[in-house]
């Protein structure tokens, strides 16, 4: 077995605007599953900070425990960091990102790490707008203990040697709508042509961005009777349209046929320009994204791209209103502004 | 584009540069694994097989594997393998048992050799374990043609020559040395199936029309006359201040050789600019070593004589201009000529084929350049019985285009000696070898060094100056070849893509070190190079297109950098890329 990749690259490999190859963005040889979905997404990780282009030490990678969890070690790794309790990555995000708003968070996490045990701090995350990207590795099963089904399976849906889910699943994707998240889409794994500029534009978004990225555990669920292996996400895909992300600086080059395209800006004057297939929906539109993601779900298809997307939408610190400045640049006469302020702050409340 | 028919055996030959580079197709990465493994003896005879001198090749070839490299596209230098090759040849044991021995009862053939050097020779060898007598004629004293008489003792030892020479002398080659055949007419006269003529360019080009050549006569030499005369000691010295003319090998060899023999100021002077200098870079290199300077863009105007003696030589600069045909001249510059005083001037500007001694009417046509006409592939000359090879057939090139020239004229000289078509050449033997062992592990060793070329130890130039027989090189010890070997990217390993099979998980496109793989929607050659992660440039290199896949999409492998690590099989899931080892043994009179 091959522990170390390597380190020679294509010499022809591209820099992006900041002087980087895409090589400073990588991270350790994956340790995960031959063929493993998650792979896939740490490179479309790594292809999307590349071509932002975001500098790496201004990243923050967080993850919880699981599989997914494992990731942020296989990508960025002149990053910030850290591996929390099973469950507990938003609030170690959350703390992060209220002593330091100047980062850019993005959370790594999977179906049983946000969808089980750490279900309580996912919606939290959700209400408060948390400016984070939150990306959900889903593959239904408890990939690091054998493949048990994951609450994200489908009801019906078999893993290897396993019987038939005999319960509900939770779709996040519903569930970040429902909680007033600002953006939502759905990926999957195989697919990066679309997953590479979903990420860009979620790294880019204030607020909470949900990814929920369908992706295949090749080992214990992607048998026949799975509905999360390659071969079944395949058939039943449905895409809200295709898209693409614009970043501010960057000149609008191709124009679209009026009607077919819903062009979005962004809070930083980035544009998404959607392609629509399904039905001419309106992705702005809380109720009608819930709609189609139920019609669509009846029928038996898996919607992905864009569903939801709030571009007025704002983060934690809008909303608590705290200062500018990040609190790790406060000095201590600014924390502590003494007794008279107090006495001021304190004679508001009487 | 259409899937890729990697069963065509050129398709991986192709993907191994340096073996498809060589003109003999020497299993290069075959024998740097077997060095890797201290497996000298079987690292030697895979050379011997193929290129026949791999101990003189090792040290003086030419070679064209080296720019193909694959390790010079992805690192800053190739992998040293011609002095790999010479590692080989020093720490081989004995392999005399392991040399074919010819059958007692001859097959009734007789062959003549003419000319005595490794063309002839690898005729030579090729044709005695089949049961042929071979004569072999040679105006010099001893075999090696001009492997012996210009190339200089200090790049090549007297003995290692002898050695490899003499493996195919002794296996019953009646030769006829200091025997200058003076008429082909006569040989053909004398019975023989077939002959062979492997006399090279035996003709140094002079200047006999530059004033002063006539009253210098004495300073001034034909580069390899002189350097013939240096080796059978006719010349042992030479003045202080030497000129040599010319900017190839041999004018590195001369100016090299005049410095051994007294030589202080010894300058090169050249016509062309220096970046288009014939030489090998790292003949050139050695040469700056040893204290020469190079002067370009100077045309030689006059021999300067001065009381009977060479004074110097006047030169004209020239400067390279392209004309309306696109190609480039050397025109002068109209500046005053420039004068550099010597006492001696070597000639080392080319050298000419000339065939004096054949009849012109005995049926073997010349083209205009001097040269026989003859079948590129077959070397047959338009006297049927008659063959050429080596620089008598094309013009001068180098050594290891001669050994492979003999390998393909005694293929035809066996097909015409059994009355067969000589264009039915034989195939090559190919072979394709898994090379999986377990989960994730290789038979061979798939980690990518980041080693840096090892640099050869040489002989303190003090003493290596002293002494015209002290080779310069000191070659690589056992442990820095070892270090060397590693460098090899073992490109006849190849990857081969199982389209049945895959599932399209991306994981070998995402794990690819230089992002040579690809999954996207088909569409022709151009347009598939372009829209590759990392655009194909390099049209030398093939791209491995596989039948569309269930997405409809299609796989696309740049095969330009591919470093073989074998990372693409580990991450698959379903097995469908395996790494397996392409063997290409290119076709010798045996396999007729």
């Amino acid at each position: 077995m091959t522990f170390v990749r390597p380190s020679f690259r294509h010499p022809q490999q591209p820099t992006n605007a900041l002087g980087y190859v895409r090589k400073d963005y990588e991270g350790l040889i994956s340790t995960l599953c031959a063929g493993c979905g998650h792979d896939s997404i740490s490179n479309a990780i790594i292809q999307a900070c590349f071509e932002i282009p975001v500098e790496p030490h201004k990243v923050v990678k967080m993850s919880g425990i699981g599989c997914s969890s494992k990731t942020p070690a296989y990508f960025l790794d002149r990053s910030h960091g850290f591996n929390s309790v099973h469950g507990r990555m938003p609030s170690i995000a959350t703390g992060a990102n209220m002593a330091n708003r100047d980062l850019i968070y993005l959370g790594v996490s999977g179906d049983g790490d946000t969808a089980s045990i750490g279900m309580g701090q996912f919606i939290h995350a959700l209400r408060r707008d948390l400016n984070l990207t939150y990306v959900v590795m889903n593959n239904g099963c408890y990939g690091l203990t054998k493949g048990q089904d994951s609450a994200t399976a489908d009801r019906g849906s078999r893993t290897k040697k396993g019987a038939p889910n005999p319960f509900e699943s939770i779709d996040l994707c519903e569930m970040a709508i429902q909680l007033g998240a600002g953006f939502v889409a759905r990926g999957f794994s195989g697919d990066k042509q679309q997953l590479v500029p979903l990420l860009k534009a979620a790294l880019l978004h204030r607020g909470i961005a949900l990814i929920d990225v369908i992706s295949p555990c090749v080992t214990f669920n992607n048998s026949s009777g799975s509905t999360k292996s390659y071969q079944y996400v395949r058939d039943h895909i449905e895409a809200t349209g295709t898209f693409d992300f614009i970043p501010l600086q960057q000149e609008i080059v191709v124009q679209y046929e009026e009607g077919a395209t819903q062009a979005v800006t962004m809070h930083d004057g980035s544009i998404i320009q959607l392609h629509k297939n399904v039905g001419g929906v309106d992705v702005t539109s809380r109720r009608r994204a819930l709609d189609l993601l139920e019609a669509e779900r009846e029928q038996g298809r898996l919607l992905t791209g864009i569903l939801f997307l709030d571009p007025e939408s704002e983060d934690t610190h809008a909303i608590l209103n705290t200062t500018l400045t990040p609190l790790n640049q406060l000095t201590q006469a600014e924390l502590c502004p003494g007794a008279a302020a107090l006495e001021q702050i304190n004679a508001r409340f009487r | 584009m259409k899937p890729t028919k990697i069963e065509h055996p050129e398709y991986f030959h192709r993907v191994i540069d340096c073996q498809y580079a060589c003109p003999a197709h020497t299993q290069v990465p075959e024998y740097i694994r077997l060095i890797t493994a201290g497996r000298y003896d079987d690292a030697y005879m895979i050379n011997w097989i193929s290129n026949v001198f791999p101990g003189i090749l090792g040290r003086i070839c030419d070679r064209p594997c080296e720019p193909a490299c694959r390790r010079g596209r992805v690192e800053k230098e190739p992998v040293a393998i011609c002095r790999l090759k010479r590692v080989a040849a020093d720490f081989k044991e004995s392999i005399k048992a392991r040399l074919p021995v010819p059958p007692k009862t001859k097959n009734g053939r007789r062959i003549a050799l003419i000319g005595g050097g490794p063309a002839s020779l690898t005729v030579a060898r090729d044709l005695l374990p089949l049961g042929y007598q071979v004569d072999l004629f040679d105006d010099q004293s001893a075999a090696g043609g001009f492997v012996r008489t210009q190339v200089p003792s200090f790049r090549l030892p007297q003995e290692v020559l002898d050695e490899e020479v003499n493996y195919i002398l002794d296996m019953g080659v009646n030769c006829h040395f200091n025997h200058y055949v003076g008429s082909l007419k006569e040989m053909l006269g004398r019975g023989y199936d077939a002959i062979f003529i492997g006399t090279g360019a035996p003709r140094g080009r002079d200047l006999p029309e530059l004033p002063g050549r006539k009253e210098g006569d004495r300073f001034i030499h034909v580069g390899i006359y002189w350097l013939a005369a240096v080796l059978y000691r006719h010349i042992d010295r030479i003045g202080k201040r030497v000129l040599v003319i010319g900017g190839g090998n041999t004018a590195m060899d001369c100016c090299r050789t005049a410095r051994r023999l007294g030589g202080d100021k010894v300058k090169v002077v050249v016509r062309s600019p220096r970046a288009e200098m014939k030489a090998s870079p790292w003949e050139i290199e050695d040469a700056l070593h040893e204290d020469i300077p190079i002067h370009d863009k100077l045309s030689p105007l006059e021999f300067v004589i001065k009381d009977g003696r060479l004074a110097g030589m006047l030169f004209e600069r020239v400067e390279g201009q392209v004309d309306d045909q696109g190609r480039r001249r050397l025109t002068a510059t109209g500046e005053a000529p420039v004068f550099l005083p010597c006492d001696e001037v070597l000639l080392a500007i080319g050298q000419q084929n000339a065939f004096p001694w054949i009849e012109k009417d005995i049926g073997i046509e010349f083209g205009r350049n001097g040269l026989p006409v003859l079948h590129e592939i077959t070397h047959q000359s338009t006297l049927p019985q008659v063959f050429f090879g080596g620089d008598a057939a094309f013009g001068p090139r180098n050594v290891i285009t001669a050994v492979a020239q003999g390998h393909q004229a005694a293929i035809s000289i066996h097909l015409f000696c059994e009355g067969r078509d000589l264009r039915q050449r034989p195939h090559p033997r190919v072979n394709l070898t898994g090379q999986k062992m377990g989960f994730h592990d290789w038979i061979y060793d798939s980690h990518v060094t980041d080693d840096e070329r090892q640099l050869v130890p040489t002989v303190e130039k003090v003493r290596s100056l002293k002494d015209r027989l002290l080779e310069v090189e000191l070659g690589f010890d056992a442990d820095r070849g070892h270090r060397e070997s590693r460098r090899c990217l073992n490109c006849d390993v190849q990857t081969i893509f199982i389209d049945r099979t895959c599932i399209e998980c991306d994981a070998c496109a995402d794990i690819c070190p230089v992002t040579c793989i690809n999954f996207i929607v088909g569409g022709d050659e151009d347009d598939l190079r372009s829209r590759l992660q990392i655009p194909a440039d390099n049209r030398e290199q093939a791209l491995y297109v596989s039948p569309p896949l269930p997405t409809g999409r299609v796989m696309v492998k740049d095969e330009n950098v591919c470093l073989h690590c074998g990372l693409c099989a580990e991450r698959c899931p379903t097995a469908s890329w395996e790494m397996s080892k392409f063997t290409y043994h290119e076709a010798q009179a045996e396999d007729v």
